[in-house]
């Protein structure tokens, strides 16, 4: 098996206060190998944007990485200093975010921008990376890139200013682009239009995406294997299709059967009662057993590690042994 | 059907000004520019039932919900509200999207929920306003004692909660939710979703649901109603409408949903965009994106069609459709005879 482009080890991110120091991220681990896309979901304040910035070693201070180790094409990343990882942003990792009006400067042509950072990344002249800097809006399909290049980011649509965030995180060919929420601020009908512009993506270049959401059905269409987080920790991760037809881990069983169905109607969702815990009050052992339906005193006392289950790993001693 | 329907809108029209300031107009010589919002909307919703507007960002379903409220005054078209067994004029309240901008974060909950029974001095004395606080907190699924704190202890979906309990505080019969689960996480929207299901049925509410969640609006209503830059182009009963989306923008929605039961892995990525509200396509708005448009579509403007289920509908090729359908019958019944 090649290796990984990216691998997260037990990374713990932590940030410390006047009350304590509060732990946002508690032992994540997962890799993504080449031209794939990882689906990272959970509920606001789970982790998951989170993990993203860590990856990208821009977690704001005076929060840190407390622990574990980050991997990014064999080599470790996660010491780096920040002029290091200034190299590494963009060239090696791609970032698009959720808001595609507050990525582009708006004083700025989105061919400026686009040539900026190509020739920050890659040793190209003005007129190649022109060239280059059209031939990355014809990838993303905008329509007319010789004209479009001289237009700021105002004259284009939503959908087509998240195309040209998805061209800017092109620029530096990284293998690896960590999308965080990237349809979430779009139309339906356009959030279709860029689930399928990423997958291609990722087929035609063998890129590895990292698509961070809370939208299942975005996962569901675009993801190859999906991560599911709670209270800054990994509960379940495994290959789409089997997390989302046999979720192992209850949170996830939880979470698949509140969403309204469009194929039937039902008289009651099924609901989690509660929310999730606040970071400085985690209940010791699995951090879902307050909400969980089939909470054992094992589950209280002991915190259930990623074990391998079927095609995935999931976190619940439900399925490694029992809550007795 | 005996009973007047709980609110009928009748041709309800919203015009905007967005020109630019007068200086830039004599300069640059622009003319004044306007906004239909709204565009020639007619719609009713029954007592105690639920009828959902869906549509993409711009196509004026926050509009609505403004203007039946009362927050806006429609530039054409009236709004009607029915009368309750007693004869009073129903009473409506309006459940806003997002639930950390529309509680005052220094007000604590109890003083919040309490703002419309002592603004329209529903109650007496200030103990029997604090019965009705603590009366309204555990009706939506808080405790009593949360009215002591404030909103920025509470979690969003504790924050929609309290956004309904206030709005229930007047004993309204009809309450307009504008997007009232799209700032919460799935979990919490399946709690707040069942929460006014629960409350629909305790308290013999009626509904006028807003959102762009297809999913949400099918466990939620009794009808919807698509709209489109402005305009309504399909309403028809929830389940006729998922069965036989008639309108191909509708067809365009449903099939662009990403589904987790059946994800369209290899799915053909629709082409075009919404248009700009302020400069719409001639005709029919949708014709620039519609696979069937033709060159009717593009000169005459559709009107809306009531059909034989009950449905109503916008759109010529379909119209047509239906009118050849029926000939064709026509026909072959005479040719039987």
């Amino acid at each position: 098996m090649p290796d990984p482009v990216l691998e997260v080890r037990d990374l713990r991110v932590q940030f410390p206060g006047r009350h304590g120091t509060v732990t946002a991220l508690d032992g994540v681990s997962l890799h993504l190998n080449a031209g794939e896309i990882l689906g990272v979901v959970g509920e606001s304040g789970a982790g998951k944007s989170m993990t993203g910035l860590a990856v990208q070693g821009l977690l704001e201070p005076p929060g840190h990485i407390a622990g574990g180790e980050v991997w990014l094409n064999g080599r470790r990343i996660d010491q780096l200093s920040n002029r290091q990882m200034e190299k590494i942003r963009g060239r090696e990792i791609g970032a698009i975010f959720q808001d595609p009006l507050t990525s582009l400067n708006p004083l700025f042509s989105v061919g400026s921008q686009l040539e900026e950072t190509i020739r920050l990344h890659l040793d190209m002249t003005r007129a190649e990376a022109r060239a280059r800097a059209i031939d990355l809006l014809r990838q993303v399909g905008i329509p007319g890139p010789k004209e479009r290049i001289d237009h700021y980011p105002h004259q284009f649509s939503g959908g087509m200013r998240q195309r040209v965030v998805i061209a800017l995180a092109l620029a530096g060919e990284p293998k690896l682009i960590i999308a965080d929420e990237p349809t979430t601020a779009l139309d339906v009908s356009i959030q279709a239009q860029i689930i399928a512009l990423l997958r291609r993506l990722c087929d035609d270049l063998g890129t590895s995406v990292m698509l961070v959401t809370h939208d299942l059905g975005v996962i569901a269409e675009a993801a190859d294997r999906i991560a599911v987080m709670y209270a800054g920790r990994m509960v379940e991760i495994g290959p789409v299709r089997e997390v989302l037809r046999q979720p192992t881990h209850p949170y996830t069983r939880g979470l698949m059967d509140s969403i309204p169905a469009l194929g039937r109607r039902v008289a009651h969702l099924t609901q989690i009662d509660g929310s999730m815990p606040r970071l400085d009050a985690i209940p010791d052992g699995c951090a879902f057993n307050p909400r969980c339906a089939h909470v054992g005193p094992r589950c209280r006392r002991a915190r259930p590690a990623l074990m391998p289950t079927g095609a995935g790993q999931n976190a619940c001693w439900l399925t490694h042994g029992g809550v007795a | 059907m005996t009973r007047p329907p709980a609110l009928s809108v009748r041709n309800l029209t919203r015009v905007f000004d967005v020109s630019a300031p007068w200086l830039n107009r004599v300069i640059e010589r622009k003319p004044r520019q306007s906004l239909r919002a709204v565009d020639d909307v007619t719609f009713s919703v029954p007592v105690g039932g639920c009828l959902s507007l869906v549509g993409e960002s711009g196509c004026g379903k926050s509009t609505v919900a403004r203007l039946v409220t009362g927050l806006y005054a429609p530039s054409e078209g009236t709004i009607e509200f029915g009368a309750e067994i007693d004869g009073a004029p129903l009473s409506a309240q309006m459940i806003f999207q997002d639930p950390y901008a529309s509680l005052n974060p220094r007000w604590r909950v109890r003083d919040i929920i309490a703002e419309p029974l002592r603004e329209l001095k529903l109650r007496d004395t200030e103990a029997e306003v604090r019965a009705r606080v603590d009366e309204l907190l555990t009706t939506v699924g808080l405790a009593p004692r949360d009215g002591g704190k404030f909103p920025h202890e509470f979690s969003g979906g504790q924050r929609q909660r309290i956004s309904i309990a206030r709005a229930l505080a007047t004993e309204p019969r009809f309450l307009v939710c504008d997007e009232p689960t799209s700032a919460l996480d799935v979990s919490v929207q399946a709690q707040i979703l069942n929460l006014m299901r629960r409350l629909q049925d305790e308290l013999g509410l009626t509904y006028l649901f807003i959102s762009h969640d297809l999913s949400v609006v099918r466990h939620m209503s009794d009808r919807i109603a698509v709209m489109y830059l402005g305009r309504v182009v399909e309403e028809a009963e929830t389940e006729i409408l998922f069965a036989n989306p008639r309108h191909p923008y509708t067809r365009l929605l449903l099939q662009t949903i990403p589904s987790i039961e059946n994800p369209k892995r290899q799915r053909e990525a629709e082409g075009g965009e919404v248009p700009s509200p302020l400069n719409p396509p001639a005709g029919c708005a949708f014709h620039p994106r519609c696979p069937l448009a033709d060159a009717r579509c593009s000169a005459e403007r559709p009107k809306v069609i009531a059909l034989a289920d009950g449905s109503r509908l916008a759109c010529h090729r379909v119209e047509e459709a239906e009118a050849a359908a029926l000939s064709q019958r026509a026909t072959a019944m005479a040719g039987a005879l």
